[in-house]
């Protein structure tokens, strides 16, 4: 089984990121379950949301403490909250963020038994028009990003869920999950 | 068509495929949802029923009443603060002999405030006459809608089920949303015996009824609840005939061969298998057994299940203040006439939300496999010693 965490802000959508997300692993076969933080959001502030993924039935119900992959919605969160808490050994994590990888990993002090990918989803979602460079919505591409880093779900389907469940945007929002699936560099 | 949903959404395609015609309810934390999808539902015509926009729970409840009694299928939703408020109604709806279906979300009481799950909420109505079905996964959510409709009809006794809040109400799994026209064919419309249309010579329930009349309709209703356990059982296999799947009142999980048994209820009785598999890893011959209803209680079905195990364990989510977790009352209190009867350790866990994991029921399983019980509460993972 696969764990996923998703650290967003609260509504830069990255509980419906989970969720798409766990569809298109679904519909390419997989058993899933996506839930968000459980509790109560506040626009803006720091979130978390979570997808499990597996061959097999999935029967645990409780929250993921050790995730395999992280990726994180926004560079400026980790400054708040600690994204690498719990990662697995050998886990990976993806971070949007204008740096390169090593200038990420120094400004954060990321030294751990877990691989650091750097991605500008930023620049990708602006380029669709999903937002502006202040506030983008940045979900969709981090959905490519994250199609692409674990390879559960084909960006294909992907790219299907999100044509049909995007509240707005539709192929801006799935060709911006495409576009990052491209840039992504592992 | 197999569709990702929350146990929420469930809940809303559960009441739609059932076709409710009248649903009554007002939103709450963590139930919203379900209201706002059958509001939409209803809006674009994809359900065929009236939504009655209501001003408080109790009055939710009061007009699913009024609807049921003049013979329409009512649904309603709520949780917690929202299900005591409605509690005069509940009373009224089982007395009345009302089918209406209910769906709560398992939410802990407040003070102080909180949204996050536990069972005190649909424990505390426990004796309110309204059978309870606690469901693990969001299809049994959906097919609970339906089958709980299916019954009440025949025994015209009202019917909750129970989700827990965020753990189903908020997560998103693979759910098969089956063709209305095959939930038709196992649940017809509904044909209310007595309504109260005056055209149909049905005068109104309700009148002063002295000591001569009351006791012998309690009975009544007592039979009703005896006779549901059964029908819940007779449902559920024609059901699986045709939907292909099947929700024992009592489901055992690796027990052919268990010492040892962990009874436990919602979600926790999910987790609670891979559990069982990490224990009989480490070499405790144990079985999980889920009990789905705690009203009707299935008596019988707890004491075939329990015959010769060595030692039994309870995990409650839920406290009855002053006595202990009410799932290990109402265990214990059926296996007393038994006659060799098993230890049983009584846990009570996961109040308020907190979580319960694979590893924290791993060791309510070792405790219950490796020694005797010392009290009736046996609190696991409390910060007070």
């Amino acid at each position: 089984m696969i764990e996923i965490r998703f650290h967003g802000r609260g509504g830069q959508g990255a509980a419906s990121a989970c969720k798409m997300f766990a569809d298109a692993c679904f519909r390419g076969g997989k058993s899933v379950q996506a839930f968000p933080m459980f509790g109560v959001e506040r626009r803006g502030a720091p979130v978390q949301s979570f997808v499990r993924v597996s061959d097999d039935e999935i029967r645990a119900r409780h929250n993921i403490e050790n995730p395999d992959y992280v990726f994180v919605l926004s560079e400026t969160l980790m400054n708040k909250v600690d994204c690498t808490a719990g990662i697995k050994p050998g886990g990976v994590m993806v971070v949007n963020t204008a740096k390169d990888v090593e200038t990420l990993k120094q400004a954060h002090d990321l030294e751990g038994d877990y691989k650091v990918h750097a991605i500008n989803a930023t620049e990708i979602a602006v380029k669709h028009g999903l937002g502006s460079m202040a506030t983008p919505i940045v979900n969709t591409a981090m959905l490519g990003v994250a199609a692409r880093a674990t390879g559960l779900a084909s960006i294909d389907d992907l790219a299907a869920v999100i044509e049909e469940s995007a509240p707005a945007k539709r192929a801006e929002n799935a060709k911006a999950s495409r576009d990052a699936f491209a840039a992504l560099e592992l | 068509m197999k569709k990702v949903l929350t146990g929420n959404h469930s809940v809303s395609f559960g009441a739609m495929v059932a076709r409710a015609e009248v649903v009554a309810a007002y939103p709450i934390t963590p139930q919203t949802q379900i209201v706002e999808r059958i509001s939409e539902l209803c809006a674009d015509g994809e359900m065929d029923a009236r939504f009655v926009k209501v001003e408080s729970e109790h009055s939710a409840m009061a007009a699913c009443i009024g609807a049921s009694a003049a013979g329409s299928r009512a649904f309603t939703a709520t949780s917690a603060q929202g299900l005591a408020l409605m509690d005069e109604m509940l009373h009224w709806a089982s007395h009345a002999r009302l089918p209406i279906v209910m769906s709560n979300i398992n939410r802990a009481m407040g003070p102080p405030w909180t949204i996050w799950t536990d069972q005190n909420d649909s424990i505390s109505r426990r004796d309110t006459g309204w059978m309870q079905f606690y469901c693990s996964s969001n299809q049994e959510v959906l097919d609970t809608v339906i089958q709980s409709f299916k019954v009440a009809e025949q025994v015209k006794m009202p019917a909750m089920l129970i989700l827990d809040a965020f753990v189903l109400s908020h997560t998103s799994e693979p759910v098969d949303v089956p063709d209305i026209e095959l939930v038709d064919s196992y649940l017809p419309k509904y044909q209310a015996e007595f309504d109260m249309d005056p055209a149909h010579g049905h005068p109104a329930y309700g009148a002063l009824t002295n000591e001569h009349w009351y006791y012998e309709l309690q009975i009544k209703m007592q039979r009703a609840m005896d006779e549901a356990l059964d029908l819940i059982v007779e449902e559920d296999k024609k059901f699986e005939k045709v939907f292909g799947r099947s929700y024992p009142v009592v489901e055992g999980y690796r027990t052919e061969d268990a010492d040892y048994l962990i009874f436990t209820s919602g979600t926790v009785a999910s987790t609670a298998k891979d559990a069982v598999d990490a224990a009989r890893e480490q070499g405790i011959k144990v079985g999980n057994v889920k009990v789905r209803l705690l009203r009707p209680f299935p008596k019988p079905q707890i004491r075939e299940i329990a015959k010769g195990r060595k030692r039994l364990g309870v995990i409650d989510r839920n406290i009855s203040y002053g006595s202990e977790g009410v799932f290990f009352t109402e265990i214990k209190s059926c296996l007393y006439g038994e006659a060799d009867r098993p230890e049983i350790h009584g846990f009570i866990a996961g109040l308020g939300g907190r979580d319960i994991t694979v590893d924290s029921i791993l060791e309510m399983i070792r405790q219950t496999a490796e020694q005797s019980p010392e009290s009736d509460i046996n609190w696991q993972g409390a910060k007070l010693a």
